[in-house]
């Protein structure tokens, strides 16, 4: 007999709570289980993998049971856009040390190329307030304590 | 104040600490930036205070949660306005707003329906307010006596019950909640000191920071779902709002519903797991039935704006009963609220009443003085709020982007925050894809490891023996209520009402 998929949305989220529960799993083995009554710090997250397992085997079952929708396409563009935006940000203010208005820049135009519709001297201006604003309020209104420019 | 003083004399104290200048300034902040945060498109109270979290750090304990308690309610009330001019709730709970709000303000009567949103959420609160110091004591001191089978039973029913009270299908929600329990343990775990999960980062010793996962799961991935709508598409009307407030015909017919919603809310509000969303949805399916006319219903009705709103105003007051008198936070909400109260160096627990009753009562006070604010910074100020409603979409991501980085960086000013955020960002859109509700989740990560103590500690009382969660009264009880709600899942009969009540007339969820 032959399973046919019915329903892509649930197969794949049964097959992520799988996948997540036999992770807990293996890396609980490296800690002691213990007993019931003097718990392990292994043994809370192994039954939690256990249940999680079984949770996502049902989910699996149900898919080739019940129709279900297809899962729609990821939007790829927005999605490196923003993923880079966060880490040139990580980047800038720890590992290079740009300081906070070079980072937020970079942020902000970054951000925007997630979308096609920006126009130069939209995002120019875009960059030029958020940068006003953010500096106005967490370097001189909360104290928070980065350079403007270089140097952390 | 000599009434109060004298049959209230906590909430005397209350009014006391709330009234000083400063924070009645913290409060009136917190309720703009709100407000403001609320009728912005795209951010829920969520990621709204998850990102205004960093800003209150440096504040006094009071004033941090005050403020963070303005915020709240203020999300809360800007998305009732964008539900009722623009049909787009700003979040869940004012998703039944949209229905007959929308209506209203269509047929030229959005002064009204905006007037009754905030008045009814102001009796709302009102009422709310009282019963927090009504009750809330008692319950302290019955808290006082749980031990870890009451609460660790205490903590199954409110997971179990946000799981069936969220959108979509129960198992689903059910793995987000072992999955957000496991995401909990990452850390250091307390009785072995031995260091769980972390795949040798050093920086994962101390656990994932909630703020990052709520960023990441509620602000990274809803943009990147907005993004791929391509923005929000709105209905606004700009038509300009001539006059305010309700007609006599409109105040009779709103009250009982009012009343009807605020008893509603109070009762989802104090159940943890439970909410604004569900209550509201709870008191407009009460209204339609009600109604002598259901007819009107979903074409411009007053007591569908009336009874829902007032249900999610009680519900969001009454959700601190659980977070302030047990330490267990009802929402994700109340969990980065609780997450703020440890950050200022408060544990949480029935304890804060007696050991800070000017924090806990100032709180109590400040949100009745918050619910005043709104009524009267809202009204005047709609004009500004529908001008905001106009901002695009394009321009108000990269902002929302610039505060998310500030704030996560802020944390521990680590990079590994960022980029937890980024992770957990790329598993909320996944999740977005799979249809997998993250709302139950992210309040099973924040009482995974409370729930890992309590479990531990009661076996280690009863040698081992599980049945000590059924033997004890107060356990057992928590235990039969989670097994009636698995049952209302269960039940097709009953199944195909919480469909009714939760999916019925939704026009779009944010």
């Amino acid at each position: 007999m032959k399973l046919s998929i019915k329903s892509q949305e649930d197969f794949w989220a049964g097959l992520m709570f799988i996948g997540f529960g036999l992770v807990a799993i293996i890396v609980a083995r490296d800690y002691p289980m213990g007993s019931a009554m003097r718990m392990g710090p292994g043994y809370f997250p192994t039954y939690l993998g256990a249940i999680l397992m079984f949770i996502g085997s049902i989910i699996v079952a149900i898919s080739t049971r019940v129709q279900g929708e297809k899962v729609a396409g990821f939007a790829w563009r927005p999605l490196i856009m923003l993923c880079l935006a966060f880490i040139v940000y990580g980047l800038s203010m720890e590992t290079f040390g740009l300081g906070f208005i070079p980072s937020i820049a970079l942020v902000v135009i970054i951000s925007a190329f997630a979308i096609r519709e920006f126009r130069p001297l939209e995002l120019v201006l875009l960059t030029a307030t958020l940068v006003a604003m953010t500096t106005g309020l967490f370097i001189y209104g909360i104290d928070l304590p980065y350079p403007l420019w270089g140097g952390y | 104040m000599e009434f109060l003083a004298e049959h209230f004399p906590n909430l005397a104290l209350g009014f006391s600490t709330a009234v000083s200048p400063i924070n009645l300034m913290y409060c009136f902040i917190g309720v703009f930036v709100g407000t403001l945060v609320g009728v912005l498109p795209g951010i829920g109270p969520l990621a709204a205070i998850a990102m205004l979290l960093p800003i209150t750090f440096n504040l006094p304990p009071v004033g941090a949660l005050i403020m963070l308690a303005g915020i709240y309610y203020g999300t809360q009330y800007g998305g009732s306005t964008t539900a009722i001019l623009v049909k787009l709730p700003g979040e869940s709970a004012s998703v039944v707003t949209c229905i007959d709000g929308h209506q209203m303000a269509k047929d030229g009567r959005a002064g009204p329906a905006l007037a009754t949103a905030a008045l009814v959420s102001f009796f709302a609160g009102t009422v709310g307010t009282i019963l927090i110091a009504l009750f809330g004591p008692p319950l302290a001191e019955m808290a006082l006596k749980f031990g870890a089978p009451e609460y660790f039973s205490l903590m199954v029913m409110g997971l179990i019950a946000s799981a069936v009270l969220a959108y979509g299908s129960l198992i689903k929600a059910l793995g987000m909640i072992v999955l957000g329990l496991l995401f909990g343990i990452i850390g250091t775990d307390v009785n072995s000191g031995m260091s769980r999960f972390a795949f040798g980062v050093a920086g994962l010793t101390d656990g994932i920071s909630f703020t990052v996962i709520a960023m990441g799961l509620f602000g990274f991935a809803e943009i990147l779902s907005n993004l791929e709508k391509g923005g929000t598409n709105r209905d606004l009307l700009f038509q300009k709002i001539k006059h305010l407030w309700p007609t006599k015909d409109d105040f009779r017919r709103l009250w009982k519903p009012m009343i009807r919603g605020t008893a509603i809310g109070a009762f989802f509000g104090t159940l943890p797991g439970a909410g604004p969303t569900i209550s509201a949805f709870s008191s407009y399916a009460l209204e339609k039935k009600m109604a002598k006319n259901n007819a009107q219903f979903g074409k411009g009705a007053i007591e569908g704006v009336a009874g829902p709103e007032a249900a999610n105003n009680a519900a969001a007051q009454c959700a601190f009963i659980p977070t302030l008198t047990l330490g267990i936070p009802g929402s994700g909400t109340m969990a980065l609220i609780l997450g703020a109260l440890t950050i200022q160096g408060i544990a949480p627990g029935p304890q804060v009443m007696t050991q800070k009753p000017d924090l806990f009562w100032g709180l109590i006070a400040s949100m009745w003085i918050g619910n005043a604010m709104l009524v009267l910074l809202n009204l005047p100020l709609i004009g500004l709020w529908i001008k905001l409603l106009t901002v695009p979409y394009r321009l108000l991501f990269p902002a929302i982007m610039c505060f998310m980085a500030i704030g996560v960086f802020s944390l521990n000013n680590a990079s590994l925050d960022i980029y937890m955020t980024l992770l957990f960002g790329f598993l909320g859109y996944i999740f977005i894809k799979l249809r997998c509700e993250p709302a139950p989740m992210i309040l099973a990560f924040v009482l995974g490891p409370l729930m890992e103590e309590n479990l531990r500690r009661a076996l280690l009382i009863s040698r081992g023996d599980p049945t000590v969660f059924f033997t004890r009264p107060i356990s057992l009880g928590f235990l039969i209520a989670t097994a009636l709600f698995l049952l209302i899942m269960v039940v097709p009969a009953l199944r195909s009402k919480k469909e009714e009540a939760v999916q019925e007339d939704a026009p779009q969820r944010t």
